[in-house]
């Protein structure tokens, strides 16, 4: 259990929707659902094996304190943002942020599904972008290729060689973002300094929230 | 030229449904004098189209006789047909109402004997049957209908039809020299009870309404199942006349949704509850009837009623808003969801499905000509601006038969006062 994890239990006890509410992004809207299964019903993805609880299925045990199987859940992470729900929702939750929201709480906690596919890919992009505010496409690619093992990565590349060579060719695909070369932003220090500001305005929301509740 | 009667001691009722008759009736019989204007040519409004009543499960027809037998006893109550209010002017106590009247070809002479239909041949929709089947351009809009008068349609009006149903009448009681004509009155007080209209089931796109035949509202179904309906009574599917045994009910079609209305429009719980006894009434055993829903509302005394349709192994709840509607290859709608208790997904083919739209106000949208204010759904909000312009029935809430009486009574209470205060300030 991570550190953050522990605290925030201890200082929620039995109240997980009050947690959810106060942490997680949109999470305040939970408490507005009527439990009519159109969001559910309106799912493209609700067939498949990975979508273990339907968003109204998650917003009823967040209701009903299961903290532990939300949080662990890879139900959230199933979410294709198609936003048929949140059109549909006859109470207007806006419920593909609340997945976000929920989904993007328990990866802070350290309690999301390690190597689940829509988590490996956010991270993976969201560390490599983040380093000079540009995608470095050659690193995106082999972290995700090899993301399975080494020769599986080999197998995928040789699959997707015909497509790379294309790119190259168009100049949309630098061969020398490998060594760490190609684009980047002009003012690197500036992003770092701009996503640290924006941490802290994040932290002091939540803080704010939960002081005032 | 119609001629009306009235002073500012007058009462007008707008709208001659169960409410606007309930107010008219009220005032009228504490002695004050009632015109009472009606758009259609009948009166009895959305409950003449009912086939039965919640709870006791009698008929509308014998509600309206009483109604209707007060009605021609008492001559304090001036009923204009084919009426519409086009414009309001003046305040509390003095209120001056243009009003548009249009022709209905046919005098008081008229017997409803029914020959003039004989002569005439075109066919307009059935409004009374909300379009499912056709009547004559020459026609009694019920069986009921007060005044017992046929009507001509604008159709055929200047066609030799018209003029052969002059020929074929024995009593000289068409008239088609008939024109529309605006009259002015006064009034001293104003009830307002136009009330509501089914929700326009199209506008929920995955319910395929209009689409697919087989997908009928609630309104549809009390005709289906009346006998004086346009199967005679017989639940037949509109795509293949085939008997629907096999019906779903689907609560909360347009009602408690923020995308359609946002009200409960509260009648729509009992009145599938009611409709499943229609099902089990024609059917027995064979008919089944599936309702899903979100929660049933059955206020108050309505529970008894709901726990004996809870007891009835014909009909299965599914705790569920359904989310979509598809057809399978014989024409049978299949209703697609998750049920909420277990959240398992279901695909349920059904012989027919019944929407149970929900109730908007009909004066949403539509300018009443005076400054009246309305809640977010449009209903009529009561409110000191409004001067002695009284809400009544459905026009100030989603209410059912038995409510909206209650509402019209206590709106005739509010006009005879003013009409009081006038006579004694007038004395």
């Amino acid at each position: 259990m991570s550190e953050l994890n522990q605290q925030m239990a201890a200082r929620y006890k039995n109240n997980f929707l009050k947690e959810i509410e106060e942490q997680a992004e949109m999470g305040e809207w939970v408490k507005m659902c009527m439990q009519c299964g159109v969001c559910s019903g309106s799912c493209p993805t609700h067939f498949h094996p990975g979508w273990e609880h339907p968003p109204q299925e998650i917003f009823m045990m967040i209701r009903a304190g299961k903290r532990e199987e939300v949080l662990t859940s890879p139900s959230m992470w199933m979410c294709t943002s198609c936003y048929n729900c949140y059109v549909r929702c006859p109470r207007k939750l806006p419920i593909t942020h609340i997945m976000h929201g929920i989904a993007e709480y328990a990866y802070r906690l350290g309690l999301a599904p390690k190597m689940q596919p829509t988590l490996h890919l956010s991270q993976t992009f969201w560390n490599n972008c983040i380093k000079t505010g540009r995608v470095n496409e050659v690193r995106l690619t082999q972290s995700l290729y090899f993301k399975d093992g080494f020769m599986a990565g080999i197998k995928k590349g040789l699959e997707m060689k015909d497509v790379a060579l294309g790119l190259i060719k168009a100049k949309r695909l630098n061969i020398l973002e490998a060594l760490g070369f190609g684009h980047k932003c002009k003012d690197v220090q500036g992003i770092h300094r701009m996503l640290a500001k924006a941490r802290e305005l994040e932290a002091k929301r939540k803080g704010a929230k939960a002081q005032a509740a | 030229m119609t001629s009306v009667v009235a002073t500012n001691q007058t009462i007008l009722v707008v709208g001659g449904g169960i409410a606007g008759m309930t107010a008219a009736l009220e005032a009228a019989e504490t002695g004050k004098r009632v015109v009472l204007v009606e758009k259609n040519p009948w009166l009895g409004g959305r409950t003449a189209q009912l086939y039965r009543y919640f709870p006791k499960m009698c008929h509308p027809t014998c509600g309206l006789e009483i109604n209707l037998r007060r009605l021609k006893a008492n001559p304090n109550v001036q009923v204009l047909t084919l009426a519409e209010v086009t414009g309001i002017s003046g305040q509390k106590g003095d209120y001056t109402v243009t009003v548009r009247l249009k022709p209905r070809y046919v005098n008081e002479k008229c017997t409803a004997c029914g020959d003039c239909a004989q002569a005439v041949a075109t066919e307009i929709p059935d409004a009374f049957n909300y379009g499912l089947g056709k009547v004559k351009a020459a026609y009694l809009p019920h069986s009921m209908a007060y005044p017992m008068r046929y009507v001509l349609d604008p159709a055929i009006i200047g066609t030799p039809e018209a003029e052969a149903a002059r020929a074929a009448c024995k009593y000289g009681a068409i008239d088609l020299d008939q024109k529309e004509e605006v009259v002015s009155l006064k009034a001293g007080a104003i009830i307002w009870a136009t009330g509501w209209r089914p929700y326009d089931a199209a506008k929920i796109t995955p319910y395929r309404y209009g689409e697919f035949p087989n997908v009928i509202t609630n309104v549809e179904f009390e005709r289906l199942a009346d006998p004086h309906g346009p199967t005679g009574g017989r639940i037949l599917r509109p795509s293949d006349g085939r008997e629907a045994k096999n019906i779903a009910f689907i609560q909360c079609a347009g009602s408690r949704d923020e995308n359609h209305l946002r009200h409960c429009s509260r009648f729509c719980c009992m009145g599938s509850l009611k409709q499943t006894h229609y099902v089990q009434e024609k059917y027995g055993d064979e008919g089944k009837s599936t309702i899903y829903y979100i929660d049933i509302r059955a206020i108050d005394r309505f529970e008894d009623f709901y726990a004996k349709v809870r007891a009835n192994p014909n009909v299965t709840f599914i705790k569920s808003k359904v989310a979509r509607i598809s057809q399978d290859k014989d024409g049978n709608p299949v209703c697609w969801g998750v049920n909420t208790e277990g959240y398992k997904r279901y695909a349920n083919t059904h012989d027919l499905v019944v929407l149970a739209v929900g109730m908007e106000p009909e004066v949403k949208g539509v300018d009443i000509p005076a400054e009246v204010m309305s809640d977010s759904s449009g209903f009529i909000m009561a409110d000191p601006l409004n001067g002695a312009i009284f809400g009544a029935g459905c026009a100030t809430n989603a209410l059912d038969v038995n409510r909206a009486v209650q509402s019209a009574t206590a709106a005739a209470l509010r006009a005879v006062q003013v009409v009081n205060q006038i006579a004694r300030a007038e004395a």
